[in-house]
């Protein structure tokens, strides 16, 4: 190996009578080969900037003694040289002057602890030798060569040019990150960012590497494969680009560059050795932070005899102490004084892989992740995060009294950027958190099943096929894991439109209603499951809990917000208190939660789709009684409910037959007959996610047509018999079916197709469960208000009927309660109950006619 | 005779041989691999290799090849390590390059600035023993293992009285911690219970100040824990999963020394010291003397662990089973007698008992697992009757547990495997078994009182356990399911509070008046041969495949119609998937592998007789006031 055994002595200030010692590589090569790299040379030629010179190695070559270094891999320069440098921007004791200053000069520089305690790279020329003597670089040094940061190809002019043009060219317009919210899509998204830096003062440029890639690739990948090279580089860029900009603004310390959204590794489990010490992102959920960690960036040592004072720098974590004063050449008489050194901040964080992306059967891994300065504290255990950062791999540690060594890395992450998953959920406009990464041909696949003519049968035929028939209950709840398109009326003053569809089964115990809902618990990424038997209000929604460690209030989410853009299942909601179910009228139209306790009053987003299943209170479905008799269920809450689905035993031959044959056959069939039949689950997960992430369906003319139509007919249907069969909340539930139906399709369009069967399936949720079992029509009022029109009337016949004959009885000022009754059950020709004859003294009661005063009955 | 056999004393030899020949081409590692498998694959040659859960750990030769049956009970994070690196000779400064594959430490002077390092990824399994594995069956292998001379200086003579200690548990742990002290330098089985003592939570008094828990599902279990270290195939395996591993032992005591010992001046500003706590450090690097290292050339996945049937799915697998079907119905018959006298006489419930041992989870359709057979024998005599029940039923599986479900134990037990946070490591809980392990539920303990929320949890992890057959650890963010395959067993003096596939009341024939007297004569009756005649049926019954014919599924479509046309209330989907599950049991019992239409009337018959003894109890139950 050809190495740079004399790499030119930089200004080591203090240093000088440092025994170097021999370095122990921080990073292990890796199997690329970075010096090979380098050779390839692809970089256009382009002149070097005089910028270049800043970091060269000829402008540092200032000392009289070169420590002889031992051949190091990566020998990088610490930014602290740089920062002794008089070019560069400021010394670590220019922070504490206080004196105000502005533009380059003027701001300090932060150090990166981020990007490793690395110095600043010695540039090589690529068509010449290694340099072999001191100062041999600085000669070789000419205009016009190419001068790359030793193993890697990066030009340090070259790519900061680069940079800077990207900053100042690079327009999104199809931008809808709400970072960028507020800012003009047309113009350079970077610039805008850096006069809002100038504004708000916070000098931080978050820069999303898919722009930076789609901008330049060749940045992109030197990005990534070379990051703590390059950052300095753009930090460098962006530092003069802004102090060009608004060169009187005063900011805490320099720009720092952190890009995110590296699109090299999503997923944990992925982390191979070929990643190390490339910029990599990652998304996962904390489960731990530590302490801050004071870590040492530069130790003060004082010399006990003369008070002479000098400062090392910490190189990976070890201080090399002086043996010598240099003023009075005392050996050993150096003293580490502690609040005089310098120290930056640490964390260590540990993230575990997200349940979501992990194979089944495994167990989660976890990485340790090492925060820096200010992104310390940003993230607590439980958020779900995306991390940017090095990975790192350091070998274990040696042991002096020890020959050998494990032969183990350990490897952690060193954080640019967290960017949190689940916090927008707080602020709306979520569409993409959920975002899945779909590979070409897995598009292609959903895509080309999405083309096909009966994909929307395929897929509820998918849907838990283990469950018999019940084909309009599946096709329901397909719909509901798609959704309908999520519309934003708050400009008109109305808020969101929900685009959930809420389901109810009811039915006879047995009838597989809780392992439909197992089923869609375990098909959805955000799905809750649980009982109305064993949840309470709080268990739902949201409670309020002191932390053991820190004795802080914490609010801690229930079932309904951890479901949100998910789906809550709930089993036995019958059996569920009235107070628990009230929290769900709440949740169901407005798709908040508003939480007042402890103290702490806040609106938690539930975008949350309800599948919810109930039992007949008489254990067994009474077909002679309504839904609401039969569930005892408040009728606002079942009003909420797009589709009231009944799971009766229908008890016929033919019916049975296909039973046997289907459970026989669930028991007999190999495995490789039922992957035929029947999509794979991970097909149909896919199929969903893409769905709800990519299609947002919108009306076309005829569909509006279609529903309005539709709805105006269902009006008709009951103005014909004096009643009102349609409310405005069904043409809603209509328009969320049709756009979930269009959504299965794949199609950006809501066509008629998708109004017809969306009537349909309503048509065949209403005709199970709005049935008038006395009369048999469909009656809407049955939901809506809980009793159906015929009962209603009924009801006034009898009252009428009971007020005529206390009228023909003449003047009788008080009456025994049981012989009316008797005497209406007389006169009547239908059968009264005691309820209805209850019911009808109630109705003359509120007429002021007369008065029920334990067993008698007084006219007023 | 084995002790000639390199590649079993040293393998690593193989292994470097075969590295230096390769010249760095990485084809060589898969060389490595199909040689082991080679080897291993030569008839009886696997039984030469000594076996960590027969031998000692002290026995055995650091760095020979050695197998290790075992579940996998925890997986830890990959780590990254020197595959190739390149040592520098002190005295001639050659560069020499070394493998570092299926090794904890690097040899002297490693270069670490070479630029020939080449790092690569394993990943570290936590391994035990298989959780509740009968006493039989361990013995049995053991004996098997010494027929022929392990390649140590080990001689098993001893071990026979010692396993018969353990059988008797609990009341003979005293008695084993004075024995070092009675006889201080003795034979080498007081050795052997010196390093198996920390394991069994008795400590002996030198163990104390480094308690280790090694983490076993199950209370008072022993044996060797150990780390494996997997270089291939890492999606393969998957947590519970029991394999049998063939690898490298590593007791390397720098391994214990680079975890115990800590400077503190080091620590501080070394950052990559403190990463981990000490509670992880205690987790992931035990003492190697405790928990060894074992490098993974070649593991088997073991579809059950009775060391009497045949392992390998070989061809003498096949010949073994055909000459054992022959066989099938008259041991059944035999094992149905045997179970009827231990069941007080009871033939019915014998019988739903027997499907019960044999039942398997051989297949999920989404969520819901087929062939899963639950039974709760309800009306169990009390004093100790279930208990000695578990004993017989221990006698005839290789794996099972007995949870007593007295109230303490279902407030204060772990059932559910939580992930600890601090140590990073998974810590287990008595649901966390083998497929296939029988689970005897032992209801009658159960006294009225309170449950506290961490009994409801238990019992709600014991429902879904029943009706899923998956157990859902906590990970205390967010839970996670881990599919199982358990055999529960519920005795229960009434219907039981658990769900159950089926009910059988029992209805004991005889009663006798000293019930500890008449099992231990039934138990004392039956020939070790016959015992493991029974021992072997039951593994082998469920190994079978089935298939229903197209008539006869015809004909149970007709029948099942025909019976809700009678009466549609009293024939429900769900009785349908029991009786199908009943057919199926009996069919493979009697080792038919299909249905045939006689097979459908017995299950339809032995179900009609189950429920109408069910009713029959309904009512007199419901006669009480």
């Amino acid at each position: 190996m050809s190495s740079p055994t004399s790499t030119p002595g930089r200004r080591k200030r203090n240093r000088d009578d440092i025994p170097a010692t021999p370095k122990s590589t921080v990073s292990p090569p890796s199997q690329r080969r970075r010096g090979q790299d380098s050779s390839n040379g692809d970089l256009p030629a382009m002149p070097t900037s005089p910028a270049t010179d800043i970091a060269s190695p000829a402008v540092h070559d200032t000392s009289l003694f070169s420590s002889p270094k031992a051949p190091s891999h990566h020998l990088n320069a610490l930014r602290e040289v740089d920062m002794s440098s008089p070019l560069m921007y400021g010394t670590p004791s220019s922070r504490v002057e206080g004196t105000p200053r502005s533009g380059v000069g003027g701001t300090p520089a932060r150090q990166r602890p981020d990007l490793g305690s690395i110095r600043k790279a010695p540039q090589v020329d690529l068509h010449s030798e290694p340099p072999s003597a001191d100062g041999a670089v600085a000669s070789e040094q000419a205009l016009g060569q190419k001068l790359v940061i030793w193993g890697t190809d990066v030009n340090v002019g070259t790519c900061k040019e680069k940079f800077q043009r990207f900053l100042q060219r690079f327009i999104d317009p199809t931008s809808n990150e709400d970072e960028n919210a507020g800012l003009d899509l047309n113009e350079p998204l970077y610039m805008q960012k850096l006069e809002e830096i100038s504004v708000v003062g916070e000098p931080v440029l978050n820069v999303n590497c898919s722009h930076v890639q789609s901008f330049d690739a060749d940045l992109y990948r030197q990005l990534i494969s070379y990051p703590q090279e390059v950052i300095p580089t753009f930090d460098m860029a962006v530092n003069e680009l802004f102090f060009e900009r608004f060169p009187d603004s005063i900011l805490e310390h320099q720009i720092q560059v952190r890009p995110y959204n590296a699109l090299k590794t999503r997923n944990m489990r992925s982390l191979n050795p070929e990643d190390i010490d490339q910029m990599i992102t990652i998304s996962g959920m904390v489960i731990r932070t530590s302490q801050l960690i004071p870590e040492m960036q530069e130790a003060f040592f004082q010399c006990q005899v003369c008070a002479f004072s000098t400062r090392v720098e910490v190189d990976r974590g070890r201080i090399a102490e002086p043996a010598v004063c240099r003023n009075c050449n005392t050996t050993h008489s150096l003293a580490l004084i502690h609040n005089r050194s310098a120290f930056s901040d640490k964390q260590m964080i540990k993230v575990q892989e997200s349940p979501d992306d992990m194979p089944a059967g495994q167990t989660p891994h976890t990485t340790i992740v090492y925060a820096h300065n200010d992104l310390v504290d940003k993230v607590q255990p439980g958020d779900r995060i995306n991390i940017t950062g090095i990975y790192r791999a350091v070998p274990m540690r040696e042991n002096p009294r020890q020959s050998n060594v494990k032969s183990v890395y350990k490897t952690h992450i060193d954080v640019i950027h967290f960017r949190k998953t689940d916090e927008k959920r707080l602020h709306g406009l979520d569409e993409d958190s959920d975002q899945k990464l779909f590979t070409e041909e897995r598009v292609q696949i959903l895509k080309e099943l999405a083309s096909k003519p009966d994909v929307y049968d395929r897929l509820s035929s998918a849907l838990a096929p283990s469950i018999y028939e019940h084909e309009d209950i599946k096709k329901g709840i397909l719909l509901q894991l798609f959704g309908g398109t999520r519309k934003d009326f708050s400009q008109t003053g109305r808020g969101n439109f929900r685009a959930e569809v809420n389901i109810l089964l009811c039915g006879d115990p047995g009838t597989s209603k809780s392992q439909l809902l197992q089923y869609v618990f375990n098909l959805v990424p955000r799905g809750q499951y649980t009982s109305g038997k064993g949840s309470s209000a709080v268990g739902l929604t949201a409670y309020v809990m002191k932390d053991p460690e820190t004795k802080q209030l914490v609010l801690q989410t229930g079932a309904l917000v951890l479901s949100d853009n998910g789906i809550c299942c709930i089993d036995e909601f019958d059996k569920m208190s009235d107070s628990t179910r009230s929290v769900l009228h709440e949740v169901m139209e407005q798709q908040t939660l508003s939480i007042a306790k402890a103290g702490i009053i806040c609106q938690l987003n539930a975008r949350t789709s309800v599948l919810a299943a109930a039992n007949p209170v008489e254990s067994q479905w009474n077909p002679k009684k309504t839904t609401i008799e039969n569930i005892q269920l408040p009728h606002t809450l079942l009003s909420r409910f797009d589709l009231i689905f009944l799971m009766l035993d229908p008890q016929d031959e033919a019916y049975d037959r296909r039973l046997a044959h289907h459970l026989v056959a669930l028991y007999y069939q190999s495995e490789e007959q039922i992957e035929e039949e029947f999509l794979d689950m991970a097909v149909l997960k896919d199929y969903i996610a893409y769905a709800r992430t990519y299609i947002n369906p919108r009306l076309n003319e005829e569909a509006s047509q279609a529903l309005i139509e539709a709805y105006v007919d269902m009006r008709k249907i009951g103005s014909g018999r004096g009643m009102v069969s349609a409310y405005p909340r069904q043409l809603e539930s209509l328009i969320r079916l049709a756009e979930a139906h269009a959504k299965v399709r794949f199609s950006d369009k809501v066509e008629t197709i998708d109004v017809e069967e969306a009537k349909r399936l309503q048509r065949e949720a209403l005709k199970q469960s709005a049935t008038d079992p006395r009369t048999g029509f469909v009656d809407i009022s049955i939901l809506t208000t809980g009793m159906s029109a015929t009962a209603r009337k009924r009801k006034e016949e009898v009252a009428q009927a009971l007020k005529k004959m206390i009228q023909s009885k003449g003047k009788t000022p008080a009456m025994k309660y049981q012989q009316l009754f008797d005497d209406l059950r007389g006169q009547s020709e239908a059968a009264i109950t005691k309820d209805m004859f209850e019911e009808a003294l109630r109705a003359l009661a509120d007429e002021d006619y007369l008065t029920v005063t334990g067993k008698t009955v007084r006219l007023l | 005779m084995p002790s000639s056999h390199d590649w079993i004393n040293k393998p690593l030899g193989v292994v470097e041989a075969m590295f230096a020949q390769s010249n760095s081409n990485p084809e060589w590692e898969a060389k490595v691999l199909e040689y082991f498998k080679g080897q291993l694959k030569e008839k009886e040659s696997h039984s030469w290799v000594p076996s960590l859960n027969d031998v000692p750990l002290h026995y055995l030769k650091p760095n020979s090849l050695v197998k290790f049956r075992c579940l996998v009970q925890d997986m830890f994070d990959p780590e990254f390590y020197m595959g190739v690196y390149e040592t520098v000779d002190p005295s001639t400064k050659a560069n020499v390059l070394r493998c570092g594959k299926y090794k904890d430490v690097t040899e002297c002077g490693v270069d670490l600035n070479s630029r020939n390092t080449v790092t690569a990824e394993r990943q570290t399994f936590y391994c035990v023993p298989i959780p509740g594995e009968s006493p039989w069956a361990k013995e049995i292998s053991f004996l098997s293992a010494a027929r022929v001379v392990p390649s140590t200086s080990y001689v098993p003579s001893r071990q026979k009285r010692s396993y018969e200690e353990d059988d008797d548990d609990m009341d003979t742990q005293p008695q084993k911690q004075r024995e070092p002290h009675t006889e201080p330098h003795g034979n080498g089985d007081s050795k052997r219970q010196e390093t198996e003592a920390p394991s069994s939570q008795t400590t002996t008094p030198s163990d104390c100040s480094s308690h280790l828990d090694l983490n076993f599902p199950l209370p008072g279990e022993r044996g060797p824990a150990c780390l494996v270290k997997v270089y291939e195939g890492l999606d393969s395996f998957k947590l519970n999963d029991t394999l049998e591993i063939y690898g490298i032992l590593s007791v390397n005591p720098v391994l214990t020394v680079l975890g115990e010992e800590k400077d503190p001046s080091l620590l501080l500003l070394n950052p990559t010291e403190s990463m981990e706590t000490p509670e992880e450090q205690r987790a992931h690097d035990p003492p190697a003397s405790l928990v060894p290292r074992l490098h993974m050339l070649y593991a088997r996945p073991l579809q059950h662990n009775n060391p009497l049937l045949p392992s390998a799915p070989t061809e003498d697998q096949s010949a073994f089973v055909s000459s054992f079907l022959v066989e099938m119905a008259s041991v059944r018959a035999e094992l149905l007698a045997y179970l009827t006298h231990v069941l007080l006489g009871d033939g019915l419930a014998a019988e739903y008992l027997l499907l019960h041992l044999i039942s398997d989870v051989y297949t999920r359709r989404d969520v819901l697992p087929l062939g899963k057979f639950t039974l709760n024998l309800s009306g169990c005599p009390l004093n100790s009757y279930t208990e000695r029940l578990y004993q017989i039923v221990q006698q005839l599986v290789p794996c099972s547990y007995r949870l007593s479900m007295s109230l303490h134990t279902m407030n204060s037990m772990r059932l559910v495997p939580k992930k600890d946070y601090v140590a990073n490591r998974l810590v287990s809980g008595a649901l966390q078994l083998a497929r296939n392990t029988s689970l005897f539920l032992d209801e009658t303990q159960l006294e009225q009182g309170q449950l506290d929320s961490s009994g409801v949890r238990n019992i709600t992890a014991l429902g879904n356990l029943i009706s899923w057959q998956k157990v859902d650890y906590d990970f205390s963010y967010h839970q996670m399911e881990f599919p199982c395959n358990i055999n529960v067993l519920v005795t229960s003096e009434g219907r039981s509070l658990l769900p159950s596939d089926c009910q059988v009341p029992l209805q004991p024939q005889v009663t006798p008046p000293n019930m500890e007297e008449y099992l231990t004569t039934i138990h004392m009756a039956q020939f070790t041969s016959q015992i493991n005649k029974f021992r072997v049926y039951l593994s082998l019954a469920r190994t079978l495949d089935y298939s229903i014919s197209d008539e006869v599924t015809k004909a149970v479509e007709d029948d099942f119609v025909d019976m809700r046309k009678d009466d549609p209330q009293s024939v429900t989907a769900e009785d349908l998937h029991r009786m199908l599950v009943v057919a199926r049991l009996l069919s493979l019992s009697l080792g038919q592998t299909t249905l045939s239409r006689d097979g459908w009337m017995r299950a339809k018959h032995i179900d009609m007789l189950r429920r109408s003894r069910t009713e029959q109890q309904k009512s007199l139950n419901g006669n009480e006031p």
